[in-house]
């Protein structure tokens, strides 16, 4: 106990000595949305102080002058039609001079017209994928942040790096001073897309695409968190954005592209045992580890696949939960069928498991 | 009318009770023993969810998971949510309006009295399962009191606990609500017509008719998740033709009126302690009337405001935005009468009033942060960060919540027939004022700069302020047991006996009778001359 109260006590001393940005206030804001949503927000707090400072003053000037303490006697008025009206027209008023601006601010916001391309994100249980509908690409974008840095039980977890929780793998880029609409909606829960540099968010909703934009105004990385309650790693699931030169933006889709090229699975390919299982184990680290563990061995609302019936048993079966779901278990029918039949291979050969593996064809045919 | 109907006529004495022991209590149909139950109720209630706040703030105390699993947290979070609203907050508002609707317009008891029974004692049930969910395999609901699906479909069985729990709740509130609105409709002393009760009749009149309205379309919503995840129903399920963003109208259609419920009454509270304690009568009564109305009003055509987020046109967004930031106008009246009441009185500052007057200036401050909510384009930065956090605690705990402290100092004597410690109240009240903001206030920069709700673990650069507000929220919860036993040392005697009418402004029905109320009041009504006199002196006469 006495450890991790120092341990908290350094961290703090440490923490005050590094930069704070965006302590009190909104992030920088990079786009024209995020300013005239600052500067809105700065109109309404200046309104609402001089009301504050009015209503408080009378109040605590009533509270310490007009005490029986004092002396001073009730004089029983209860009633004064003139006033009454005034302070409900007034307020109008001066709502009618908050809503105004607004409503100009809303209409730009709303406006998703002649985007330069679109990227639509998908939100998954727990991370985000992008799709570059213009650019035929796409990739996931998961936490970096390491597991040991985030879990802190026996009171000494790793030491947390800088931008611990705001780091991804893959970040979103996209030039400066483009257009770019954003395309949201999810593959099982509703999650929220929001980036708040940018004035940004919209809620991702499973079968339905929503969409908004963004056009940021300077080179940087810009970071936000999924903002609707999407189940246990709802913490853990950033968005980051690198916003760079068109040059930087052209280098930068020439290698995607050509990554996404020869990453493709060959559908043609002849799948060895081997080479299937580590394919595998790649797909389950990346989509099924997050639950199920690393090891196989599961916990809380998720089952161990490290001896279960279902990984163990008839393939029909297994193919079908992971391709339906189950209760808390996502639906895995976005994954190909070769990433499938890997990962089906991966789970029924691996921590002991000894059943057999299951090929590309084999789920083409469980899909129809 | 037989005297079988009025069968206790013959002895109105103070002690009498039908049963002893734990019968009076089960078969209670007195409705000033069932105003006790409601808010002993409450305020177990209120300490379950405390602990979960606490278990929600322990982890929220340093970056990283210390204590709790997330999957566990997010129970925490749904279940504190819950809990409060439906078993601290709404019960003991039921149970004022229980214990002091009948004293106040001069009624024998409430109009359905075995009704009231029942109303009460659905309530353990309800909470029963909402705890025993937490043992079930999978857990608790986890998906947030708002239960929004897919993610409420997902979870294991004890969201279908937590869906019978909110029936029976929904049932109850329902048949509460009926018993008021009987009550205040047609039990009123002669002489006292509508625009000449108390405002907390009218307030708790108002509130009734909301959760009339309100309570079925909640039990609605939960039902058609049920049988979505049962029965394959395909209402908020996409891949069958149905809409999540359906079960947001319908949750929000019920949801926004709903806090005007956890609203409503607390300014009935307060439109009947400040008068008292400024010795003046009430400011624009009939203003206050017509505001409490339009409010109730309003509240049925904005809902749209929690759900700006969802992707809504700009049409919709501009409806919303206007309808809410309309509701801040009979507020604002409201705040206005209040400081009117007290402007040129003759103050004092006993307990009750101090938390009627913590609960003006922090409500306004939530009103305010409400405002800044309004604004959709505003919102599209605080949207489901702790800047809503804060926002709704300053009116559901400053709000409700200390309105629920003044009505107990106030009422206290009454109810007990002993008077309070009044030192130990003041503490209590300036401990809670202190604390609560030192939790609550720093969330409002958490929210600005883009923590957020609803998460176990957060950035380095929210450290700061959540290790403040996580200090504040264990000694906001310490000042609570303070409470506690304040109101038992009440009851054992406190600082002496109380007069009929402890406080020198005090002029309405109630404090007519003895303290304590005797089990039996009013069997005859008020005669006019007294109902008038309170009437006058409240000027709505
Ligand atoms: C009258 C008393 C209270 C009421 C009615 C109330 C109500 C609520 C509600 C409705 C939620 C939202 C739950 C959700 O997001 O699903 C919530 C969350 C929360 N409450 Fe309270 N609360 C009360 C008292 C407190 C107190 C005393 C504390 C702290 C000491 C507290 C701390 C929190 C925290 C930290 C959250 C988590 C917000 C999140 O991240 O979801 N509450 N409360
Ligand atoms: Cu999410």
């Amino acid at each position: 106990m006495l450890r991790r109260l120092l341990g908290v006590g350094a961290f703090f001393a440490a923490h005050w000595a590094c930069a704070q940005d965006a302590m009190w206030s909104f992030q920088p804001p990079v786009t024209g949305i995020a300013r005239q949503i600052e500067s809105l927000h700065t109109w309404l707090m200046l309104v609402i102080f001089v009301i504050f400072f009015l209503v408080f003053g009378f109040m605590f000037y009533a509270i310490l002058r007009h005490r029986k303490s004092l002396g001073h006697e009730a004089k029983p008025f209860h009633e004064n039609t003139l006033v009454e009206i005034l302070w409900t027209l007034i307020p109008a008023i001066i709502l009618l001079g908050m809503a105004w601006p607004a409503a100009s601010v809303i209409l730009a916001q709303k406006n998703t017209h002649g985007a330069d391309f679109t990227i639509k994100a998908t939100g998954f249980q727990w991370f985000w994928s992008y799709d570059y509908l213009d650019h035929g690409f796409g990739f996931k974008s998961k936490l970096a942040t390491p597991r040991e840095q985030i879990e802190n039980f026996d009171g000494r977890g790793q030491a947390k790096t800088e931008h611990y929780l705001l780091a991804v793998d893959e970040p979103v880029v996209v030039p400066v001073g483009k257009k770019i609409r954003i395309l949201t909606t999810s593959n099982d829960v509703i999650h929220s897309w929001g980036v708040p540099a940018f004035g940004v968010k919209q809620d991702a909703i499973p079968g339905f695409i929503r969409d908004t934009w963004f056009k940021a105004e300077k080179i940087g990385t810009y970071r936000g968190q999924c903002v609707e309650l999407c189940g246990k790693d709802h913490a853990f699931m950033p968005i980051v954005v690198q916003v760079v030169s068109e040059d930087d933006f052209s280098k930068w889709i020439a290698t995607q592209q050509a990554r996404a090229k020869a990453a493709k699975d060959d559908p043609n390919k002849a799948w060895t045992r081997t080479e299937l299982i580590a394919r595998g184990q790649q797909v389950y680290e990346a989509n099924c580890a997050s639950c199920h563990k690393s090891n196989g061995i599961g916990g809380g609302a998720y089952p161990a696949i490290v001896g279960s019936k279902i990984a163990t048993g008839a393939k029909a079966a297994h193919i079908d939960l992971v391709l339906q779901g189950k209760n808390a278990m996502p639906a895995w029918s976005a994954l190909s069928d070769v990433e499938l039949a890997a990962v089906l291979s991966y789970q029924r050969t691996s921590w002991g498991n000894q059943a057999d593996i299951v090929m590309p064809a084999e789920i083409r045919a469980a899909r129809k | 009318m037989s005297s079988d109907t009025l069968h206790h006529t013959d002895h109105g004495l103070a002690t009498h009770h039908p049963q002893g022991g734990w019968q009076r209590w089960l078969y209670a149909t007195n409705h000033k023993d069932i105003g006790t139950l409601y808010l002993w109720f409450a305020f177990v209630m209120f300490i379950t969810g405390g602990v979960m706040a606490l278990g929600i703030r322990a982890e929220l105390f340093q970056p990283g998971l210390q204590y709790w699993q997330p999957e566990f947290f997010n129970q925490l979070t749904t279940l504190h949510g819950i809990i409060m609203v439906f078993g601290a907050i709404m019960p003991a508002f039921t149970g004022l309006a229980n214990w002091m609707l009948p004293l106040m317009i001069g009624a024998p008891d409430m109009a359905f009295a075995r009704m009231n029974n029942w109303s009460f004692w659905l309530l353990p049930p309800a909470a029963a399962l909402l705890i025993i969910s937490l043992f079930v395999p999978g857990g608790a609901a986890g998906g947030g009191w708002t239960l929004y699906p897919p993610l409420s479909i997902q979870s294991g069985m004890g969201m279908d606990l937590a869906i019978f729990s909110i029936h029976l709740l929904g049932l109850s509130s329902i048949m509460g609500s009926i018993n008021i609105i009987t009550t205040v409709l047609n039990m009123r002393a002669p002489g006292m017509t509508l625009l000449k009760m108390p405002l907390f009749a009218w307030t708790s009149l108002v509130t009734a008719y909301l959760l009339i309205a309100v309570a079925p379309v909640l039990a609605g919503a939960v039902t058609m998740l049920l049988t979505d995840r049962h029965f394959d129903t395909h209402f908020f399920k996409a891949a069958g033709g149905g809409d999540p963003v359906l079960f947001q109208h319908i949750f929000w259609f019920f949801g926004h009126p709903e806090v005007y419920i956890m609203a409503l009454p607390a300014f009935g509270i307060v439109s009947q302690i400040i008068p008292v304690f400024s010795r003046k009568p009430l400011f624009g009564y009939v203003s206050m009337v017509y505001a409490t109305c339009s409010i109730a009003i309003l509240s049925f055509m904005v809902w749209g405001h929690h759900m700006f987020a969802v992707g809504m046109p700009a049409t919709a967004q501009l409806f919303f935005m206007f309808l809410t930031m309309l509701i801040a106008v009979p507020t604002g009246v409201k705040v206005f009468n209040w400081i009117a009441t007290m402007w040129q009185g003759s103050l004092t500052f006993e307990t009750p009033m101090l938390f009627a007057i913590g609960f003006v200036c922090l409500f306004t401050v939530g009103g305010f942060s409400g405002l800044i909510l309004s604004i959709a384009p505003v919102d599209t930065q605080m949207h489901d960060t702790y800047y809503v956090v804060a926002h709704f605690h300053y009116v559901l705990v400053a709000g409700a919540l200390f309105s629920l402290f003044a009505a107990v100092y106030y009422w206290l004597p009454k109810w007990t027939g002993y008077m309070y410690h009044e030192g130990r109240g003041k503490f209590h009240f300036w401990w809670s004022m202190i604390w609560f903001n030192v939790t609550f206030f720093p969330m409002h920069f958490l929210g600005l700069a883009g923590m957020p709700r609803r998460i176990p673990d957060y950035a380095l650069q929210f450290t700061d302020f959540n290790a403040i507000a996580s200090v504040g929220a264990f000694c906001f919860g310490l000042g609570q047991i303070f409470f506690f036993f304040n109101v038992i040392h009440t009851i054992r005697g406190g600082v002496g006996p109380a007069p009929s009418s402890p406080w020198e402004g005090g002029n309405t029905l109630e404090w007519e009778v003895p303290s304590p109320a005797p089990h039996h009041t009013w069997e005859t009504p008020p005669d006019l001359a007294t109902v008038q006199r309170g009437l006058r002196a409240q000027a709505v006469e």
